[in-house]
């Protein structure tokens, strides 16, 4: 290799390893630095609504007082008032469920799929992901349409004689359960199937020649193997869920609030930016032992391959 | 190469293994077609052929993964109809090994102890004694990925031993080793067989691998059985043309049977008349072919005093192989004939060179007969 191409070789390496460090700091470092400055903030009726400013005309002088202006009120705030705990649990034990029964839903779909003929396999891939080719909003109203008094569910079961009267569906917790579970599926069902798909089937015919029936293979052959895809799709369906505003906004009641729908309240109605940028913050802190676990797993199958 | 002495223990007692008329089928693919066979207790049984002859199908259907569509299999006396894999008595290597990568090397090979419910003491006691067989103790606590691939299919043959089945199936279990380390497994493989004592089927397309291992072997063919019989036998009496060119090298000369009479009889090919030793199942005028393994071909720069099937021809190549040198020799026929010769003197292999005339000869015992 020549003296130039060496030197090409080298600057195109630091290039390929530098874009996702580039996009991690624009996108990802840089937003949640600001968040967490905000949050340390008090809120004001001003422009930006919220104080200390930073001057960087002041010198030295001015980042001493900024610095000192800084203070976690806000997080004080929201360990005091029962309204935000509230609503982050609400939030991790809605995603909790909901997740629960995406696995129970997804395990058996995306088996059923794994083992289904070749040749079928990527239809059924592709029905699985074919929602995402209409708007996430548009699919969510067509459920008001589904779930109203007199929607199609209603008729439906009024038709089969399963009710009398006309159930209340919308602005429920079964309609919240209903919106989740169909908008993540796919997230569920496509590791469980690549999960499933990648798994040699000699494995069965090993575990049955050595003694071991079909259903008893299930649990210590195929599900142990499924592990790092069972937990890759709870997590990629969990994360989001605590997170989620639109399903419980448009499909749920008053009741009590996500953690999504508090945090748009502090920003838009109340535009106390430091409390919401505060609760931002708590909600990422909270979220970071999932990703950790999500990511440990993710690295350890990599190297086993 | 084939030891005359192997014994054949099919017969000293009723078969441990028994394939009556067996017949399986793959939609319009008939893979084993009409298979009878008998193998006995303590056999090392070796099925050899081609790919996509059948073999490995028969392996699967004593396993219990394929079962007949017509025909019985019978193990152990009893027929095994449509008894599942995990209810039979007989273990399997797999090609792939098939070791399960989420359990330690110690967990595979207590994984068919575990099925059949012993005692935690014993398992752990049986393990120990397995990984011992297979020279891997230092091993239990490693994970398949972590070891080599002679290791894990030494893991393999632990775990299917561990049971002690009546019939142990070897699928293909040494295709996956490099040159060195196979010719090793396969004396261990005998040794451990000869002290097990157990019934063990190999399937392999390698036939010096069956004709070192395998007191008998079975040759198959587009679904058929077609010549059982000891390495010896299958080498040195090939039933069909077919059976003589796949295993070993061999030469053909094609011709018509002229006269058969008595335990001679002599064909007639575009080489000149050749005597060979009688054929089975053959009638004058019948087109056959005389099958010459090379090494029991003389080969000489000069006329040979006295000798039966003798042809001239020009040395058109030498294979120089160390221990022995292959010379192909054009006869004036136009056909060329191969002969090895055993370079026991230093200075023989230099008596021939490429263009040298040369005389070559067998006696007609050595030949054998086969279908055109």
């Amino acid at each position: 290799m020549t003296a130039s191409a060496a030197r090409f070789d080298r600057w195109y390496r630091r290039l390929a390893i530098g874009v996702p460090y580039l996009w991690f700091v624009t996108f990802l470092l840089v937003p949640f630095l600001i968040v967490l400055r905000i949050g340390l903030s008090q809120t004001e009726l001003a422009q930006p609504p919220y104080s200390p400013v930073f001057d960087p005309a002041a010198g030295w002088q001015g980042i001493k007082e900024f610095v000192s202006a800084l203070s976690f009120a806000n997080y004080r705030t929201l360990f005091s008032d029962w309204l935000y705990l509230s609503s982050y649990l609400r939030s991790l034990t809605v995603a909790f469920i909901a997740t629960a029964i995406l696995l129970v839903i997804g395990l058996p779909m995306a088996y059923g799929m794994a083992r289904a003929p070749r040749w079928m396999q990527p239809m059924l891939v592709t029905a699985v992901i074919l929602p995402f080719w209409t708007a996430f909003l548009i699919r969510i109203y067509a459920w008001i349409t589904i779930l109203q008094r007199d929607g199609l569910l209603n008729d439906v079961l009024l038709a089969l004689g399963i009710i009398k009267e006309p159930a209340t569906w919308l602005a429920t917790d079964t309609a919240i359960f209903i919106g989740i579970v169909y908008s993540y599926l796919p997230f569920m069902v496509l590791p469980l199937y690549a999960a499933f798909e990648k798994m040699d089937d000699t494995l069965l015919e090993a575990a049955a020649d050595l003694g071991c029936p079909r259903w008893k293979a299930f649990w210590l052959v195929t599900l142990p193997l499924a592990w790092p895809g069972i937990l890759a799709g709870c997590l990629l369906c969990f994360i989001p869920a605590v997170g989620e505003f639109v399903i419980p906004d448009l499909l749920g009641g008053s009741q009590s609030l996500f953690i999504g729908q508090t945090l748009w309240t502090e920003f838009f109605s109340n535009k106390d930016w430091p409390v919401a940028s505060a609760l931002a913050t708590l909600l990422l802190t909270i979220l970071l032992v999932p990703i950790l676990i999500f990511q440990r797993v993710q690295a350890r199958e990599l190297e086993e391959r | 190469m084939p030891d005359a002495g192997a014994v054949d223990r099919s017969q000293t007692s009723s078969p441990m293994l028994r394939f009556e008329n067996v017949v399986k089928r793959f939609g319009g693919f008939t893979a084993v077609d009409g298979v009878t066979l008998d193998i006995g207790r303590g056999e090392f049984f070796a099925l050899l052929g081609p790919s996509g002859c059948g073999k490995t199908t028969l392996l699967r259907m004593v396993a219990g993964f394929e079962t007949p569509d017509s025909g019985r299999l019978l193990l152990d006396g009893n027929d095994t109809g449509n008894t599942p894999p995990y209810e039979r008595p007989v273990n399997m290597m797999f090609q792939s090994y098939a070791l399960f990568p989420h359990l330690t090397v110690a967990g595979n090979v207590a994984f068919g102890l575990k099925q059949e419910g012993w005692p935690k003491e014993r398992i752990e006691a049986r393990v120990k004694e397995m990984l011992a067989l297979v020279k891997l103790e230092q091993f239990g606590n490693r994970k398949p990925h972590q070891l080599s691939g002679g290791q894990r299919q030494r893991v393999a043959l632990a775990r299917a031993l561990a049971k002690s089945p009546k019939v142990f199936l070897l699928d293909e279990p040494l295709a996956a080793l490099d040159k060195k380390l196979r010719d090793e497994t396969q004396f261990e493989l005998m040794a451990l067989q000869q002290r097990l004592g157990l019934t063990f089927i190999i399937v392999t397309h390698d036939q010096e691998e069956a004709m070192t291992m395998a007191d008998r072997i079975g040759v198959m063919h587009q679904g058929k059985l077609v010549q059982v019989g000891t390495p010896a036998e299958i080498y040195e009496t090939p039933r069909t043309r077919w059976i003589a060119e796949f295993i070993g090298e061999v030469n053909l000369f094609e011709g018509t049977l002229s006269n058969q009479q008595g335990n001679e009889a002599s064909v007639d090919t575009q080489s000149g008349r050749i005597l060979v030793g009688r054929g089975d199942g053959f009638k004058n005028g019948d087109k056959v072919s005389v099958a010459v393994r090379p090494e029991k071909v003389a080969i000489a720069g000069a006329p040979f005093a006295e000798a039966q099937n003798v042809f001239r021809g020009v040395v058109s190549d030498i294979a120089y192989l160390g221990d022995l040198s292959v010379y192909k020799v054009r006869l004036e026929s136009g056909m060329l004939l191969k002969a090895s010769f055993a370079n026991t003197d230093r200075r023989a292999s230099g008596l021939l060179h490429r263009g040298d005339t040369a005389w070559l000869s067998f006696a007609p015992e050595s030949g054998v007969l086969v279908g055109a």
